[in-house]
């Protein structure tokens, strides 16, 4: 398992799930779990995913979701999961 | 698994509270470059610096990109040179050669600074301890990146006087030397009383003779991201306070911890330290004095402050040592004047002298730091300076250090711009009695007494 936290926020409108996971799907990038809120009035969208089925290296994906989010009008970042689990998981 | 609020919790404190990785510093030793031949020393430092380093930018920017934290520095620390140059220099002009093959190599690998242009004489100098010193101005105005420390006094040992005593007429020369840049040489040279050997954070990093052939250590910061945790339990009591930036030390020191791991093994270097230090930046919201702000006291230099900064840099240290399994280097909260706006202010509104700064170094690292002072300032007022600050090092057995620019041709009013993270000062006066007779003595200080202690 190669766990991969992908985080969207901006102004929420019309598609952006679809858009985010249809890029996925098509790079076989298994999702395994997504939750969303608002933080300050923004759309916050998290998800967990599963990379170690894609052939696509760590910055291309990366780069790709962030020249994605700009066509959209939001940011999405890419993110290796150990970050969180050692700030938030003794 | 990871839920969402702990994913914007991580990355709010990245965007909006400056969180980053301050510098990942790869420790060198250059013992093995050691020759009596200048050219044949400085060939080998240069390959051995290249072939160890050559990765480490590259490596920092890939952790940087896929853990989404910046990591500001990627920096370089050595062997002291007076101890690799001993062998090879007869003059200080052949020391120069070895700053700069070190500057060459640190532009060519790409590094911010490279750290180790040092003496450790707090005993006594060697003649090459000496004209290591001697060749300091010339060195850091021949080069860019090339850091410089003394070490002049320990606790074990007492204080070098003479070397305090040099260094006075050093920090002078060396502000003279580079006076067409504001003095700038003097920002990458501090004097140091117990020096750690695996200190990450420049001007003072050094790759101590105990270490290991290569090392990575790591220096964390967060000022701002303790700051804003610190503004959700305003009017709180203490102990909520505490609790609070042990917290927050813990969740910053943790994502260092991961930084430096991930560093070593791509590198294939071991891992030597987190330094815990809540390292201030120029930028609005990165600085220490409004953590003070926000513990209660009106501007830093307040009464009430030393003891704010004293209570601010144990809860880090406590909160930090849990998250990392080695903790080394300064470790404690930095109080540079230039490099913190809310230190900046504090001097402009009056709240905050040269003395209480010094109080103020009693109960933090790491000292008198990037303080501007008039660039008339006498030789042996500037070692007056380091001898008072040493001897609060050595005393309470901590590292104490003096990073003073001497700013020649302005005086006190004026302000000088360094630029970048060095940030700009207003320049502070100085106590204008004269320590001449104290600091012209000669000899040493001896060590203290280790019981007793009252």
């Amino acid at each position: 398992m190669n766990k991969t936290i992908i985080t969207v926020v901006g102004k929420d409108t019309v598609g952006i799930i679809a858009r985010v996971c249809t890029y996925l799907a098509d790079s076989q990038i298994n999702i395994l779990d997504i939750s969303q809120t608002i933080v300050s009035g923004f759309f916050n969208m998290m998800m967990i995913v599963d990379m170690s089925g894609t052939d696509k290296e760590f910055n291309v994906v990366a780069d790709d979701l962030e020249a994605l989010g700009k066509e959209i009008g939001v940011v999405i970042k890419c993110q290796k999961e150990e970050i969180f689990d050692s700030m938030h998981r003794v | 698994m990871i839920n969402i609020h702990e994913v914007v919790e991580t990355n709010e404190m990245i965007e909006k509270e400056n969180l980053d990785v301050r510098t990942i510093t790869l420790g060198i030793s250059l013992l093995d470059c050691i020759d009596s031949d200048l050219d044949v020393l400085c060939d080998r430092i240069y390959n051995k610096i290249y072939e160890t380093a050559k990765d480490l930018v590259k490596t920092g920017d890939q952790i940087s990109r896929e853990f989404g934290i910046p990591i500001v520095n990627k920096r370089i620390s050595v062997t002291p040179i007076s101890l690799i140059g001993g062998a090879a220099c007869k003059s200080s002009e052949d020391f120069t050669r070895i700053a700069e093959t070190l500057d060459e190599v640190a532009k060519k690998v790409g590094v911010n600074f490279i750290g180790g242009y040092s003496a450790l004489v707090s005993k006594g100098m060697t003649e090459a301890d000496r004209l290591l010193i001697e060749s300091i101005p010339q060195a850091l105005s021949a080069t860019d990146v090339v850091c410089s420390s003394v070490n002049v006094g320990s606790t074990r040992t007492g204080i070098d006087m003479d070397a305090v005593r040099l260094m006075g007429t050093i920090v002078k020369k060396t502000a003279e030397a580079t006076k067409d840049a504001d003095s700038l040489g003097c920002a990458k040279l501090v004097v140091f009383c117990n020096a750690p050997d695996d200190n990450p954070f420049m001007a003072g990093a050094f790759h101590g003779v105990t270490e290991a052939d290569k090392i990575i250590n790591v220096g964390v910061s967060g000022p701002g991201v303790v700051k804003t945790a610190l503004e959700r339990v305003r009017g709180e009591n203490f102990e909520v306070l505490c609790e609070t930036i042990k917290k927050t030390a813990f969740k910053v020191t943790r994502v260092g911890q991961l930084v430096a791991q991930e560093a070593s093994r791509r590198l294939g270097v071991p891992f030597g330290i987190i330094d815990l230090s809540l390292a201030p930046t120029p930028a609005i919201g990165d600085s220490v004095a409004d953590i003070l702000h926000e513990i209660g006291v009106e501007h830093a230099g307040a009464p009430g402050t030393t003891a704010a900064l004293a209570l601010l840099n144990d809860q880090v240290k406590k909160g930090g040592v849990m998250a990392s399994s080695y903790v080394g280097g300064l470790s404690g909260a930095f109080i540079p004047v230039s490099e913190d706006q809310g230190m900046i202010n504090a001097v402009e509104a009056g709240a905050l002298s040269l003395e209480k700064l010094e109080a103020m170094t009693c109960v933090c690292s790491v000292g008198l730091d990037m303080i501007a002072i008039p660039g008339e300032t006498k030789d042996t007022t500037i070692a007056g300076i380091i001898a008072d600050e040493m001897a609060i090092g050595m005393i309470n057995q901590k590292t104490t250090a003096v990073r003073l620019i001497p700013v020649i041709g302005k005086g006190v009013g004026e302000t000088v711009e360094f630029g970048g993270l060095l940030g700009y000062a207003p320049i502070m006066p100085v106590n204008q009695f004269s320590c001449d007779a104290f600091v012209n003595r000669g000899g040493r200080i001896p060590a203290p007494v280790h019981s007793f202690k009252n």
